[in-house]
């Protein structure tokens, strides 16, 4: 009979250890596997989260450690809930997530369903649509600004092109109004790629049989895709979604390259304003207290959208 | 509508779930919303509410 794996594993432990793992039962050798993720898990993950949250009852400062700690109560999450400024960055973010995620859905849908087309360069176009995924967001934040320089900027140049506008009389990184939607456009231009490949893994498990059943009972192209491409999609387009929803609620990287936050606040999100809170202004307490409303924020919103993810799949 | 309070009344997981989760959606709502100070103020609270009732209620039977 030949050796197996398990066989040599089991040889080449030394007497000593094999004598002591014999004595043990097979719950304890899994927990032995077990414990240095837990521990780690517990180190990295639980105990910042638990230090976090008793910050955000004191009025700690990170830069001045050896100054007297006092304990505030509440006072941290009174003062961000009165906030209009913090209200303000609120709003910057609900803009940025629903535009994003919009424009990410159905961009990448679409492509999706054009490139699970079989035609002839398929697989180069596929890695050219997802290149803009693989650059670090700073330096896509960084040639974006060059491609949005009004007297340089391509992109200025190519909406003149189509509207017939002067190149340099809109700057969409400078301006209030032009500045929301300049960041939007640069996400949206990324992460467009990893939706379509997520729906493109969705649309590729469809069984080409229940097209052909479809067919058979006579179904339109356009019932075919109501009742058959998007139910089967949508658990994999829900879990896109998800990513991207809990990565732009806390988008930081990218929009501190383009734009800084600014003109003025105007695309200062949530996560920017928390670091200028937590490391400029080294208003530590407060900023803990910050951070446990995103927090929560997000467990819950990701907790309902997990529980109606789990339905659709049961469906 | 009978069976959603029948299953708050017994303590069912699907009704509860379904009114944690409100109460998490109506607190996002309003910490993202720019018409009312006072609904961003309450805000948090409401999403704590619904969060910790979700914990709590997905160990609920079926």
């Amino acid at each position: 009979m030949s050796e197996t794996a398990m066989d040599r594993a089991a040889r080449t432990t030394p007497p000593r250890m094999a004598r002591k793992i014999r004595g043990l039962s097979d719950r304890a050798i899994a927990w032995i596997f077990v414990a240095p993720t837990i521990f780690l898990l517990l180190a990295i993950n639980i105990f910042p989260l638990i230090w976090t949250i008793r910050l955000s009852f004191t009025d700690f400062r990170a830069n001045r450690p050896n100054a007297e700690v006092s304990w505030v109560g509440l006072r941290n999450y009174e003062r961000i809930l009165n906030d209009p400024e913090i209200w303000q960055t609120m709003q910057a973010t609900a803009h940025f997530l629903f535009w994003t995620l919009s424009f990410q859905v159905l961009i990448g849908f679409a492509l999706a369903w054009l490139i699970n087309a079989k035609f002839r360069g398929n697989n180069f176009w596929t890695t050219v649509i997802v290149l803009p995924m693989m650059l670090s967001p700073a330096v896509v934040g960084n040639f974006w600004t060059f491609l949005y320089q009004p007297q340089i900027g391509l992109f200025n140049y190519v909406v003149a092109f189509f509207s017939g506008t002067d190149p340099t009389s809109f700057s969409m990184i400078a301006e209030v109004a032009l500045a929301p939607w300049a960041i939007v456009i640069v996400d949206t231009w990324m992460w467009t790629p990893f939706v379509m490949l997520i729906c493109l893994a969705g649309l590729r498990s469809i069984p080409e049989s229940i097209y052909e059943a479809a067919e058979c009972d006579r179904a339109s192209k356009w019932r075919q895709f109501w009742t058959i491409t998007v139910p089967m999609v949508l658990p994999f387009l829900m879990l896109a979604v998800l990513f991207r929803g809990i990565e732009n609620f806390k988008m930081f990287d990218l929009v501190v390259q383009l734009t800084g936050g600014g003109p003025g606040s105007t695309t200062e999100l949530t996560s920017i304003n928390l670091k200028r809170e937590a490391f400029e202004k080294w208003r530590t307490g407060y900023a803990s207290a910050y951070a446990v409303i995103l927090f929560v924020t997000v467990f819950g919103l990701a907790s309902i959208y997990v529980k109606a993810m789990n339905k659709v799949k049961e469906r | 509508m009978t069976e959603f309070f029948n299953g708050l009344l017994r303590l069912r997981r699907g009704p509860w779930e379904m009114l944690a989760s409100i109460l998490i959606a109506i607190g996002v709502v309003m910490l993202m919303q720019p018409y009312v100070l006072w609904a961003f103020s309450h805000s948090f609270t409401v999403t704590l509410a619904g969060t910790v009732l979700f914990l709590i209620v997905s160990h609920f039977p079926e």
